[in-house]
């Protein structure tokens, strides 16, 4: 008995955590995505909300648009991360490893906000890179790179990179050095060492580096708002404007949904592609 | 202990340690409204502690609706965003008149917002702040834009902001001639009116640089000089104006849109007291003089000018000569479906290209 | 030279100088087609340079490799007709065992179905006809061990190297693998170079081993040589089993000297080029010293002790003595004789231990 009351007490944070911040917030807000305004203060039960995300072409485009380009953040992401952890796990070596590692972990001592920020002055038309080009004679007259797509895509990727370099640099500094070293004494050159040693090697990392990084962009808000043009329309604005602005928190939380919906679709299609599972990812590269 | 009176006494727990001091008051409010000297002269004078969070209209009515009105006891949305949350929400509680010193505040005014914001007969805003939205112009660069339709000017080609939130469609919709103000009853002639607006910003979107959505981006771009026209407050105008005397707010030709804020009593607050004891505090002419100096928007205290600075005034006079201050157009209440179908609007002109 | 008559490997002046190190000086040395020659050295003696050298992962500082006679300088490691078999074997994780030892084919372009029947002949030959599916984790320590040879000896190269392949092996499967790994060399018929700290590999395995010290060859020849005429007293410490003293000659006629030691002890020993006063190390390998109840047993010998015994140290056919010289309080370690008149020597007991001037190895002593 004392047992069972031991292994409950264990258990309880985790249930709080899960049930009180996570499970019933969840529920509730499907109850909310499950009903229409029919009058002033008055609900109804009706799949309204989700007829409308998938009528109305401006949502899907969104959505569409937030899910490629987050693809693509994802992308780039791990086509930069991937040498810089393979320089950190394998070619560098004691204090400059440390301190390549720490250089990663700066940026998030500031918060996303500063970040931004710092990009915001280095991006505009009166900003740092600007000046410079035109101090250097590369530009006559100034040169505005904030406000696109670029920009946005700058960001994401900026913000994400740790979430991919951690778990790359751990799945590769778990390969033998001799594994590599014996992929060419047999007869490979870098790139055949790479595509059949390395990457089959760094899978899990990749791929956990990939949906950490997937999530994290596809959820992002101040990024797209900040960096991103007059066009940029970014999913999670979507939800905000509904949840804040319009007051429509049915919308809204069908929106959420749906957002929770495409991504877990689109990360099991990510898994599948790869040939990874779930628990192998999580397990390796965290 | 079974898993269920565990949960229990963890919800009691949570709820005891709560404070529960009424003489605490919880403030919603906007940044400027509650200078520290006001609140620690205030705090001398009462007693009474007082806990400032800042917000915007849309973040204070979101918040006191997931809520139900709890949280706070105190807080300023404008006058528009009152009657209709209220029907919808019902997160407000309505004003004893008898505990608000009226006589300091400006009769016209009391009155237009009484009117405003009258659900079921109970009154439930008081005024507080008021100022205009228009447009802030860099007279070297672009002199010739006088009303919201100038914004699309080509000569302007990239060098414009505004923000994508319902006053820049109520303001475009007056600048082209239509009466959006007029529509609020009639949702299909106001969505009429939304289309030709759309029609408009779509058309216009070549000539914007960026859709400004906090104050200091604005103030950033226009102090830069990246952009040389703006929709935007009166009190950015002036602020610029400081730095810079080629800016300054003008009052468009078609009129500013002339919003107020106000003080209402959330419906689960604490401290009504201590509430009431605020808004009379801070309505007297030297407290009021002050929050004007802070904030830079006059109040609605009656007498409270005198003790404004000069430079203030005079920016003052300059955007609003009197025939100005006649155009003027007051926000009335926003149905709730209006704010629907405009929200619908402003996300196809961001996703317009 | 015609390349067919050149040894497959040749090494010449070879060196490598790391920052403020020198990790292999000047070493010379060449492998006859179809050999096992062994490094033998202590860890940290330079042989992995020399082995990371030929295969090609280390450039030398100056000096030569060569493989057939032609220079292997500036050719990268997978242009090397070396293989090598890593000290953890290195087999890929990734992979099935017919995919590791196919890959080495795949990189040369080889055609898949020529891959097949490559990577089952050289399966048949490690007699692992049947694992080629099978994963590498599932694979036994010895199965491991002769994939990892198979994966190199698939593509056919000159000269195999092996680094310490037996070091992460219990003891029992090391002794087997030993006999194994000579048997894979005369199968394959390819020169083999290993690497080790461990005598007993080297010596077992070797047509002929190199004994490296600091950078530098001490002796290079077949087992035999190099425990009974080692040539420097490195090797003779290193290679086999010693007693070990120091001391000064106090009398030294052509090859003879009289050496005593630290301890007082006063020995008879062979060598040359020895005067009175040098500083010498005098190596007495345990099973060269006879063991004997009486005196009149080792009357003959040049060196005869009365010792006492003080500690019997049984490990069947290896077991050993340590006895005391009661004058210089030095302590002998000597073979026990396998036979009846010893079987109940016990601790404390008087007896005589006596071996002959040659069995003395008398080194100059450069470190004494």
């Amino acid at each position: 008995m004392t047992r069972r009351l031991g292994f409950f007490l264990l258990l309880a944070p985790l249930v709080l955590w899960l049930g009180l911040l996570i499970i019933i917030p969840h529920i509730d807000m499907a109850l909310v995505s499950l009903r229409a305004r029919t009058g002033p203060g008055e609900y109804a039960p009706s799949l309204q909300n989700y007829g409308d995300f998938f009528t109305q072409p401006l949502y899907l485009m969104t959505f569409a648009r937030t899910a490629i380009m987050s693809v693509l953040a994802t992308l780039i992401t791990l086509i930069i991360g991937f040498p810089i952890s393979y320089y950190i796990a394998k070619i560098a070596r004691g204090r400059s490893q440390a301190s390549l590692f720490l250089l990663c972990l700066i940026p998030f001592w500031v918060s996303e906000l500063v970040r931004t920020f710092g990009w915001i002055i280095l991006l505009r038309e009166t900003g740092v890179i600007s000046n410079m080009l035109q101090w250097a004679g590369l530009a006559d007259q100034p040169v505005e790179m904030l406000y696109n797509d670029a920009a946005m895509m700058l960001g994401l990727v900026y913000t994400s990179m740790l979430f991919m370099v951690v778990p790359l640099t751990t799945t590769l500094e778990s390969l033998d050095d001799a594994v590599i070293e014996a992929g060419y004494d047999l007869g490979g050159n870098g790139f055949s060492v790479l595509r059949e040693i390395v990457i089959p090697h760094a899978m899990p990392g990749i791929v956990s580096g990939c949906i950490v990084v997937f999530m994290l962009s596809l959820g992002n808000y101040l990024t797209p708002t900040m960096l991103g043009g007059k066009d940029s329309l970014w999913f999670t604005q979507l939800i905000y404007s509904q949840f804040i602005v319009r007051f429509n928190w049915e919308l809204g939380a069908a929106f959420g949904f749906c957002l929770l919906g495409a991504s877990s679709l689109i990360v099991w299609g990510m898994l599948r592609l790869s040939g990874q599972t779930l628990e192998r990812t999580m397990g390796e590269g965290a | 202990m079974t898993p269920k009176s565990y949960l229990t006494c963890t919800v009691a727990l949570l709820v005891l340690a709560a404070p529960a001091h009424a003489d605490t008051l919880r403030l919603l409010t906007w940044g400027g409204y509650a200078p520290d000297a006001v609140i620690e002269k205030f705090e001398e004078a009462t007693g009474h502690t007082v806990e400032v969070t800042l917000s915007n209209n849309e973040e204070m009515v979101a918040k006191l609706r997931a809520t139900g009105g709890g949280g706070f006891d105190l807080a300023q949305p404008s006058q528009d965003r009152i009657a209709g949350p209220q029907a919808e929400f019902g997160i407000y509680k309505p004003i004893d008149m008898s505990k608000i010193d009226t006589a300091q505040i400006t009769p016209s005014m009391l009155e237009a917002t009484k009117a405003n914001t009258t659900v079921d007969g109970d009154v439930y805003g008081v005024p507080h702040v008021w100022g205009t939205s228009g447009l802030i112009v860099n007279a070297a660069e672009a002199g010739s834009v006088a009303d919201y339709t100038d914004l699309c000017n080509e000569d302007l080609m990239g060098k414009v902001t505004y923000r994508l939130k319902r006053p820049t469609l109520i303001g475009f919709a007056f600048a082209m001639g239509l009466d959006p103000f007029a529509a609020y009853g009639d949702t299909a002639a106001y969505q009429d009116i939304l289309d030709q607006v759309e029609a408009k910003l779509v058309e216009c979107k070549p000539v914007v640089k960026a859709y400004w959505s906090g104050g200091d981006e604005l103030i950033n771009l226009m102090r830069s000089g990246e952009t040389v026209a703006a929709m935007a407050w009166d009190t950015g105008g002036w602020k610029l104006n400081t730095d810079n005397p080629d800016i300054n707010f003008v009052a468009p030709a078609s009129g500013a849109l002339g919003w107020v804020d106000t003080f209402v009593l959330p419906a689960q607050g604490r401290a009504d007291d201590a509430a009431y004891d605020w808004i009379n505090f801070v309505m007297q002419p030297e407290i009021a003089a002050m929050i004007t100096e802070e904030a830079g928007n006059f109040t609605a205290s009656q007498g409270a000018d005198e003790f404004v600075n000069d430079a203030l005034k005079a920016q003052y006079q300059t955007s609003f000569p009197p025939e100005a201050v006649d155009n003027i157009r007051w926000y009335p209440p926003v149905p709730a479906e209006i704010e629907r179908i405009e929200g619908e609007t402003l996300d196809r002109v961001q996703a317009a290209s | 030279m015609t390349a067919d008559r050149a040894p497959d490997l040749e090494c010449r002046a070879l060196t490598k100088r790391f920052d403020t190190m020198t990790a292999v000086r000047s070493v010379d040395f060449s492998v006859p087609a179809g050999s096992f020659f062994s490094i033998l050295g202590p860890s940290g003696c330079g042989k992995t340079t020399i082995m990371r050298m030929i295969a090609g992962f280390l450039e030398p500082t100056s000096g030569d490799i060569l493989i057939k006679g032609r220079s292997m300088l500036g050719v990268p490691p997978n242009r090397r007709p070396v293989n090598m078999v890593f000290q953890h074997l290195a087999l890929f994780p990734m992979m099935n065992v017919a995919e590791n030892i196919g890959y080495g084919l795949r990189r040369q372009g080889v055609a898949k179905a020529e891959i097949t029947r490559r990577t089952g002949e050289v399966l048949e030959r490690i007699q692992l006809p049947d694992i080629g599916t099978r994963k590498v984790s599932e694979l036994s320590g010895g199965q491991r061990q002769r994939v990892a040879i198979a994966r190199c000896m698939v593509l056919e190269p000159d000269v195999l190297l092996l680094d310490e392949p037996l070091g992460a092996l219990d003891l029992k499967l090391r002794e087997k693998m030993k006999i194994e790994l000579k048997a894979l060399q005369a199968e394959f018929d390819t020169t083999f170079v290993y690497i080790t700290h461990d005598q007993g590999e080297a010596l077992v395995m070797s047509d002929s081993v190199a004994v490296m010290n600091a950078g530098a060859f001490e002796q290079v020849g077949a087992a035999r040589d190099l425990y009974y005429n080692p040539a420097t007293a490195f090797v003779a410490g290193f290679v086999g089993e010693a007693n070990r003293w120091t001391g000064r000659v106090t009398a030294a006629r052509g090859s003879e000297a009289e050496v005593r030691t630290d301890a007082g002890l006063t020995l008879h020993a062979r060598g040359t080029g020895l005067s009175q006063g040098d500083k010498v190390e005098i190596f007495v390998r345990p099973e060269a010293i006879t063991l004997a109840h009486s005196v009149h047993a080792v009357e003959g010998d040049a060196n005869q002790i009365a010792v006492q015994v003080t500690a019997l140290l049984f490990n069947g056919a290896n077991s050993r003595v340590l006895v005391r010289d009661p004058v210089s309080g030095a302590e002998i370690d000597v073979a026990l004789p396998q036979s009846a008149a010893f079987a109940d020597l016990d601790k404390g007991a008087q007896v005589h231990v006596g071996w002959g001037r040659d069995q003395s190895l008398c080194f100059a002593g450069t470190r004494a």
